[in-house]
């Protein structure tokens, strides 16, 4: 009897951290798959430089618009967007370098930087904010990432990724990413504050082959913190690794 | 006899004095206090009022409804139509058309460099239509800190903090950007033509003031307008009849299904007023039961120690043959008389008191420096009939009920035991 104690506690007290080891090791596998699986979606969605020339749909109560816009983007910190229609907005131009933005308005002539909490304000009534259009970094560099489920979406198989920041500039505290486990491109994300409240959500469809890269040219932002349908942005054109001009990324070019 | 016991209340002051000073403060806090409640209720109506919700408020359905959003989108739109109504309707008020909007404001430096810029919560009126009595109404020309009133389009008044904040002055340009209600990105340029003092913390702060019409062109609202308020012609508010109207206007526009159709809302309805009218309607009758209350109390102690003084005294006019009855009379006719004289000079200090607050009031701007509520920055006291028995009629009542409780003790008394009591 007493060999029959020592025997349980010892199964208790040893066998415990056997326990704790092997899920460590499991949690380890499936964080080196999250990260490896980030760094492939990294891939498709980044690249050094890019122009895309996208229409902006924005549903409203009463009616919708649509925006027409090409953007130029180097890197992480620089890009460049210029609003080709409709006839408000055509030749408003944002100039974005590091955490700096700047809107050129051609109606009165100047050149406005917005800064610190502005940058929170809605783009154009749609359902991004300035921050959102500003934000270029890799995921991998701003969030770690966990498998935590499988779900399909539109018959596509995905990989649920819990990402939870590693950094403390971010616009949203941890995201939800659905991950096609096939074409390692987002399907749907949902975007949530430190308080874990959910901001916003993202469906991503029309997943295209571009230049080896498979990219979503139709994307629907839902701010869940306002009624309505949300704001599509379609992709048109869009090219990666082209060289851009260094003026396109200066001050002088909002005006040109 | 009421001249035989006034002269024995003059004669014997023991018997009055402490009674007297104890009705007259206790009337004095109810009248004061009661002024300074009416006077910030109505200061605070009378302010939301002005800025915020007329005393009627027109506006569509969907924006009712999200009303704290400022959602312009949503906007009442073909105004003309719905002004035509309204003036047929309701000939006894003065109709104004609002447009509350966000923003940024920026205000450019050298360089094309910004100096300063800021959130700005913007308001549109009628600047420059005399008819629709904005600037009076508003206050604009004596709240003034620098500069005038925009007389031209283009031209803006600003928050005398704001204006600090963004280091511009009179003359200097700013630029407006916001969104239209389509959700276009707008930009203006605008001249400051004055600062101003809206005595409420959070405008001063972050409050522009453009004219009605060069917020339609900005925001793209031809024919719209956010809200449309409506002002009683005597500027006095009466919530029942604004309800009714509300009711009745309401009513007329019911078979439209629209959610863009317009819908009345009182004042009493909007911000949560209704809840606060009703709050401190009761805190205010609950005072007064307090006060009636805790001063018979504190009057049937009063009472009770001069009974114990005036012991010897009933005992001698019961011996000598006086009826307990006409004793108890004669003390209740002596505590109205009591009453009314400290009732009296406690009203008469209570509306001097209240007056002088009406006129100069209380300046807590320093309190409220970091404050962003809609709150006035000097409290007021507001004098009104009522001042004149809110607080006579409880202080008279509360020295007869309390002279009532404790002369219920010459009813115990007993004859037999009388010329014992007294020893003699």
């Amino acid at each position: 009897m007493k060999h029959l104690i020592i025997s349980i506690i010892s199964i208790l007290f040893i066998g415990a951290p056997i326990v704790t080891r092997a899920q460590t090791i499991k949690t380890s596998a499936k964080t080196q798959d999250a990260t490896a699986i980030l760094n492939r979606v990294d891939y498709n969605i980044n690249s050094n430089t890019s122009i895309i020339k996208s229409n902006m749909i924005i549903y409203g109560r009463r009616n919708s618009r649509t925006v027409t816009s090409i953007g130029y983007s180097q890197g992480k910190d620089k890009s460049f967007s210029e609003y080709l229609a409709p006839e408000r907005e055509k030749g408003t131009k944002m100039l974005r370098l590091e955490n700096n933005l700047w809107i050129y308005s051609p109606s009165t002539d100047r050149t406005i930087q917005l800064s610190g909490h502005m940058l929170k304000q809605s783009l154009m009534g749609s359902d991004l904010s300035y921050e959102d259009m500003m934000e270029n970094r890799k995921l991998t560099e701003m969030y770690n990432a966990q498998v935590v489920s499988t779900d399909t979406i539109d018959g596509r198989e995905t990989w649920i990724l819990l990402l939870n920041a590693k950094v403390d500039d971010v616009n949203y505290d941890s995201r939800k990413v659905w991950v096609d486990t096939q074409r390692y491109v987002p399907l749907r994300e949902e975007l949530y504050a430190k308080s874990g409240q959910l901001l916003k959500k993202t469906e991503l469809k029309d997943v295209k082959k571009i230049d080896g890269r498979w990219y979503p040219t139709k994307i629907n932002y839902k701010d869940m913190l306002k009624d309505g349908k949300g704001t599509d942005f379609i992709v048109l054109e869009i090219e990666f690794d082209t060289p851009i001009a260094p003026y396109i990324f200066t001050k002088a070019s909002l005006k040109k | 006899m009421i001249k035989f016991i006034f002269k024995g209340i003059l004669r014997d002051k023991n018997r009055s004095i402490l009674p007297i000073i104890v009705v007259a403060i206790g009337v004095f806090l109810t009248i004061a206090l009661s002024g300074y409640l009416s006077g910030m209720l109505s200061d605070i109506i009378d302010q939301t009022a002005r800025f915020q919700t007329g005393h009627v408020k027109v506006m569509s359905r969907a924006y009712a409804q999200n009303i704290d959003q400022l959602p312009n989108d949503l906007a009442l739109l073909g105004i003309d139509k719905v002004h035509e109504e309204l003036e047929n309707d309701f000939p006894n008020y003065t109709w104004v058309n609002r447009i509350n909007f966000g923003g940024i404001i920026d205000a450019p430096g050298a360089n094309d460099i910004s100096k300063g810029q800021g959130p700005a919560m913007g308001m549109a009126i009628e600047l420059f239509s005399e008819k629709s009595g904005e600037v009076n109404r508003l206050n604009l020309k004596k709240s003034l800190v620098d500069g005038r009133v925009p007389d031209k389009s283009g031209e803006v008044l600003i928050g005398y903090e704001f204006a600090n904040k963004l280091k511009v002055k009179v003359g200097d340009e700013l630029t407006y950007m916001g969104n239209t209600m389509n959700g276009s990105m707008t930009f203006a340029k605008f001249i400051v033509s004055g600062t101003v003092r809206f005595g409420v913390a959070s405008m001063d702060k972050g409050t522009i003031i453009i004219d009605f019409t060069d917020a339609q062109q900005i925001l793209d609202m031809a024919n719209g307008a956010g809200e449309i308020l409506g002002f009683y012609k005597d500027e006095v508010f009466i919530q029942e009849q604004t309800e009714q109207m509300c009711d009745e206007f309401n009513a007329k526009q019911a078979q439209d299904p629209d959610e863009f159709a317009p819908i009345m809302k009182a004042l009493g309805q909007q911000n949560s007023m209704g809840t606060y009218l009703n709050l401190v309607n009761s805190v205010s009758s609950m005072f007064v039961i307090i006060f009636v209350m805790v001063m018979s109390v504190v009057l049937w102690n009063t009472g009770l120690i001069g009974g114990l003084r005036r012991y010897q005294e009933f005992g001698i006019r019961l011996a000598l043959g006086e009826e307990k009855g006409h004793i108890y009379k004669t003390m209740i006719y002596e505590a109205v008389l009591i009453g009314a004289i400290g009732s009296v000079i406690g009203t008469a200090l209570g509306i001097v008191v209240t007056l002088l607050m009406q006129k100069y009031g209380i300046d807590i701007s320093g309190m409220m420096k970091d404050a962003t509520m809609m709150m006035p920055t000097v409290l007021k006291s507001k004098f009104s009939p009522q001042l004149f028995y809110i607080g006579f009629i409880p202080g008279l009542l509360a020295m007869v009920i309390g002279n009532m409780l404790s002369g219920i003790g010459i009813y115990k008394r007993e004859t037999a035991t009388l010329f014992k009591e007294l020893e003699v």
